[in-house]
């Protein structure tokens, strides 16, 4: 009798649903979700005419559009190198391949600051880079070139943890049913391994992007903060927020907040995409 | 497929070897690209935090290390890791428990909601905190000093000169935003991979709902726990964009580790900076270390339960 009230789902077995869920809900209210709500709460104390004023200001246009370009450039030459990587990781066998493998997430693991200092020291004219580009003419450091150099470092292991797992499991069947049919190799990379890999890719992509459109430490000690040139989003609003202007601050916060929301959004569509994808051609 | 191909099928990598690789130089070409570019991207940096922070010799290094600013600064980031951690762990396993054990209305949206604090810039988390907490905040202006709202709190606090922002609470806050959903990540989709059968079948042979959780619960997700909190402690400890918003930047009262290293760094005390920076850059291999170690356990784990 009770068992079969059990299996109906009627009375749960397991203890502790009000406890563990009541507990969850109280922390993310009390860390998360009323600390985010002030952002709100200050907007609404601004006039939407000194709100439009704030957002669209010069120098914080300047910095969507450096913050958007340099994280999507960034996040494009990840997928491709990102993608290599995967490849040789899964596929081929060479010399130091697990020290590689573990190295590949060091972005996630060293703090920003750190990374911040070692690229912009790198990359200075002193350098051991920089010093080798600075007779070619090119500078990184105070550049908008060294914004993408930190941005591509910091989004490395997305590709490579999205797409390895992917290639892992890809099943040796479909290839070789492709090439037993007079298929090249080139031709099967590109008409079947590609299209199965894209949902992870744009996942891996997307990620990227996020991560770096919010990225801050990594940035600041090679950009140079130079107004209108080299000042990202995060930059602009840490500037009002030094001159203590924290309706400014807050009001460009707003539009980043509304892009990183819209894009969680899309990354879990991709990700629904990705698992769907899997059940479906891997099963 | 035809009953043909099923009857016979060779071992994949007999197969795989002749018709589903690349010619040697191709591999040979791939290989190089990818090594070519985790050096520039990853190697070289490592090897020059280190090279630098010894750039002047052994007695530097640990003079930097034992100034009074850099020692008050590791004591606080510390400080900072060994609250946000067990707090986001005893958060992780609750948040886990709930989700992945039982079934309720917007388990979905629960999921996102914890997945914010990852998609929020480091800046704006610390933004947020002095917009609640800060002298013209949400709080703050409860407790403002001229005409509090709140005044037997306001006056508490005056008494015990008891700060948010600018102060150590504020830090703490700041890193427990930032490390939130790590533990959790992790335990949810382990705890609803391994589904509740195991805990209802102890349920049902008697044992308490403790009982369960000790000795059922807690030995399968032992190594994705152990997994969630190493992340989240590399974090906690290495954050840098929120912590600076809410700190205040004191010397020697409210710089964590990675705040010391901008405060060396802006003194163009380089060989310091990295010499600091020297220490974040070992947590983060050992991080990484004991992540290959932990995934490497699971994975032998996992086999010997597949295999009969």
């Amino acid at each position: 009798m009770a068992i079969k009230r059990i299996q109906a789902g009627k009375i749960r077995v397991l203890p502790g649903f009000k406890l563990t869920l009541g507990f969850t809900l109280f922390y993310l209210s009390l860390i998360v979700l009323i600390p985010l709500a002030a952002v709100f709460w200050k907007t609404s104390t601004l006039t939407w005419p000194q709100f439009w004023h704030t957002i669209t200001m010069p120098t914080a246009m300047a910095s969507y559009r450096l913050t958007f370009g340099a994280s999507f450039l960034a996040a494009l030459v990840n997928a491709v190198f990102g993608l290599i990587v995967a490849w040789v990781l899964v596929r081929y066998e060479f010399f130091g391949k697990k020290i590689v493998d573990a190295l590949v997430d060091l972005p996630f693991a060293l703090p920003t600051a750190v990374a911040g200092i070692t690229l912009a020291a790198l990359y200075s004219k002193t350098g051991w880079i920089g010093q080798l580009l600075e007779p070619l003419g090119i500078k990184i450091a105070n550049t908008q070139l060294g914004i993408f150099i930190a941005l591509t470092f910091i989004g490395l292991p997305f590709i490579v943890r999205t797409v390895q797992p992917i290639l892992e499991d890809l099943d040796p069947e479909l290839e070789e049913a492709a090439s037993s049919l007079g298929a090249s190799r080139w031709q099967v990379f590109w008409r079947v391994i590609l299209p199965m890999l894209t949902p992870a890719l744009l996942t891996g992509f997307a990620l990227a992007f996020a991560r770096a459109l919010g990225e801050y430490g990594s940035v600041i000690f090679i950009a140079g903060n130079i107004p209108m040139k080299t000042q990202i989003t995060p930059v602009v609003i840490m500037g009002e927020l030094d001159m203590f202007d924290y309706g400014k601050a807050t009001a460009i916060a707003v539009v980043m907040l509304v892009v990183s929301f819209m894009l969680l959004l899309t990354i879990n569509v991709l990700q629904w995409w990705t698992n769907r994808f899997n059940t479906n051609h891997l099963a | 497929m035809t009953p043909a191909a099923t009857t016979f099928r060779p071992p994949h990598s007999v197969v795989a070897r002749h018709t589903t690789s690349e010619p040697p130089l191709v591999r040979r070409a791939l290989i190089g690209i990818a090594l070519v570019f985790l050096s520039l991207f990853l190697f070289l940096p490592l090897v020059f935090v280190f090279t630098q922070a010894f750039a002047k010799g052994l007695g530097f290094y640990f003079e930097t290390l034992r100034d009074p600013n850099a020692w008050s600064a590791i004591k606080l980031t510390l400080i900072a890791a060994a609250i946000a951690v067990p707090l986001n762990c005893v958060f992780g396993v609750c948040a886990a428990w709930a989700i992945a054990k039982f079934d309720f209305p917007g388990k979905n949206i629960l999921l996102t909601l914890i997945d914010l604090p990852f998609s929020v810039s480091p800046v704006i988390a610390g933004l947020i905190y002095v917009l609640v907490f800060g002298a013209q905040g949400w709080l703050g202006l409860y407790l403002n000093a001229d005409h509090p709202q709140l005044p037997g709190l306001a006056n508490w606090l005056n008494d015990h000169n008891f700060k948010i922002i600018f102060a150590v609470p504020g830090i703490v806050l700041a890193t427990i935003f930032v490390t939130f959903p790590f533990v959790a990540r992790e335990l949810i989709p382990l705890m609803q991979a391994q589904g509740r059968s195991e805990e209802e079948a102890a349920r049902v042979l008697g044992a308490s709902g403790w009982q369960t959780f000790w000795r059922v619960t807690l030995p399968n997700i032992k190594w994705g726990l152990i997994y969630g909190v190493i992340l989240c402690n590399a974090r906690a400890m290495g954050e840098f964009g929120a912590v600076s918003v809410v700190s205040g930047k004191i010397r020697g009262q409210t710089n964590t580790i990675p705040l010391h290293i901008e405060a060396l760094y802006d003194d163009y005390n380089f060989t310091g900076a990295f010499a600091v920076a020297s220490l974040l850059a070992f947590l983060a291999l050992i991080t990484l270390g004991l992540k290959t170690w932990v995934e490497h356990k699971n994975a032998t784990r996992n086999e010997t339960e597949l295999s009969p």
